[in-house]
């Protein structure tokens, strides 16, 4: 009996601390910790991967398939219905294309989503806040804050923060671990 | 050993006729709409003219974005995401689906010219791709 109440109160310990590391964002090495327990728990990896292949193929055909965890769904809203002017280039998609569209985002966008960015991201966002862009999330600048603006603007391979997938190697996948950056022409990014 | 030369062969076959029917559609509906002249140079001319963005000031022209040789890749002018070649003898795919063809035209228009393309400009320039 002993042993049972031991060995529970161990793992108890364990699982407490390791939910505390986790939720501590400002410490890196901390989150890491958040993030093996999280693989326990499967369903609070980062976001969840794109599932649609509608999705995947007329948005991604011009751009990284932005995950839809990576925004609420107000700001999907928002973004689906200007199109004609996405960010300055013409998105346009016939009206049914553009509903089912916009109900796969709104559906899992990151205020429906039960993973670990998608809930960061939301916990850094105003109740009414409808960002357009997911690199101007406080979320996501502060993850990147510690990369110099001229590192990514300068670099030939790049052009702005907006190409998850060209340092974040399993993007696509829905993992955003800093462990798997690797920066072209820099390689893996030291704090 | 048969089925090795048969699949091949079945393949480049299909994708071919898959082209044609798209292709064939819309040079349909073009006709239908009174388009009487398909005309290769035409529309390899469009495709190299350049165009004042007014808003932007930006020169656009379809090799912005698809590069100046049509069975290399291309690249998105903003998000830098590559783009497949438009031939058709390099690309299999190209020009296989009428919708895609549609929403590509009218997008694509409106952000080199500035407006949508003619039915003859389509015409003219979906003959001087499909030859690539």
């Amino acid at each position: 009996m002993k042993t049972i109440i031991t060995v529970s109160s161990v793992l108890g310990l364990i699982l407490v601390t390791a939910l505390v590391m986790g939720d501590n964002d400002s410490d890196e090495k901390n989150e890491h910790s958040g993030s093996m327990l999280n693989r326990v728990f499967s369903k609070q990896l980062d976001v969840a991967p794109v599932k649609s292949t509608q999705y995947q193929e007329e948005c991604g055909s011009c751009h990284f398939a932005y995950q839809a965890g990576l925004l609420p769904a107000r700001s999907w809203e928002k973004m689906m219905g200007n199109l004609e002017n996405h960010f300055g280039e013409n998105a346009e998609l016939d009206i049914e294309t553009q509903t089912g569209l916009t109900q796969y985002l709104v559906r899992n966008a990151a205020d429906h989503a039960d993973y670990k960015r998608s809930s960061r991201i939301m916990g850094s966002l105003g109740k009414n806040d409808s960002p357009l862009r997911i690199t101007e999330t406080p979320y996501f600048l502060r993850k990147h804050n510690e990369i110099p603006r001229k590192v990514i603007e300068n670099n030939p391979k790049l052009s702005s923060f907006s190409q998850c997938a060209a340092c974040h190697v399993n993007a696509e996948k829905g993992s955003y671990d800093e462990d798997e950056v690797r920066i072209p022409g820099v390689g893996k990014w030291e704090d | 050993m048969k089925a090795t030369i048969l699949i091949p062969v079945v393949f480049l076959f299909s994708s071919h006729a898959v082209m044609a029917d798209a292709l064939n559609d819309m040079f349909n509906e073009y006709k239908q709409n009174g388009v009487t002249s398909f005309n290769e140079q035409a529309g390899e001319t469009l495709w190299n003219k350049q165009f004042n963005d007014n808003k932007t000031g930006e020169v656009r022209s379809c090799t912005t974005c698809h590069g100046t040789n049509l069975k290399k890749v291309g690249k998105h002018a903003k998000t830098g995401k590559p783009i497949e070649p438009m031939a058709p003898s390099v690309n299999q795919k190209s020009l296989t689906e009428v919708k895609k063809i549609k929403k590509w035209f009218k997008r694509n228009c409106k952000w080199t010219l500035g407006r949508e393309c003619s039915t003859q400009e389509q015409a003219d320039i979906l003959t001087y791709l499909k030859n690539q």
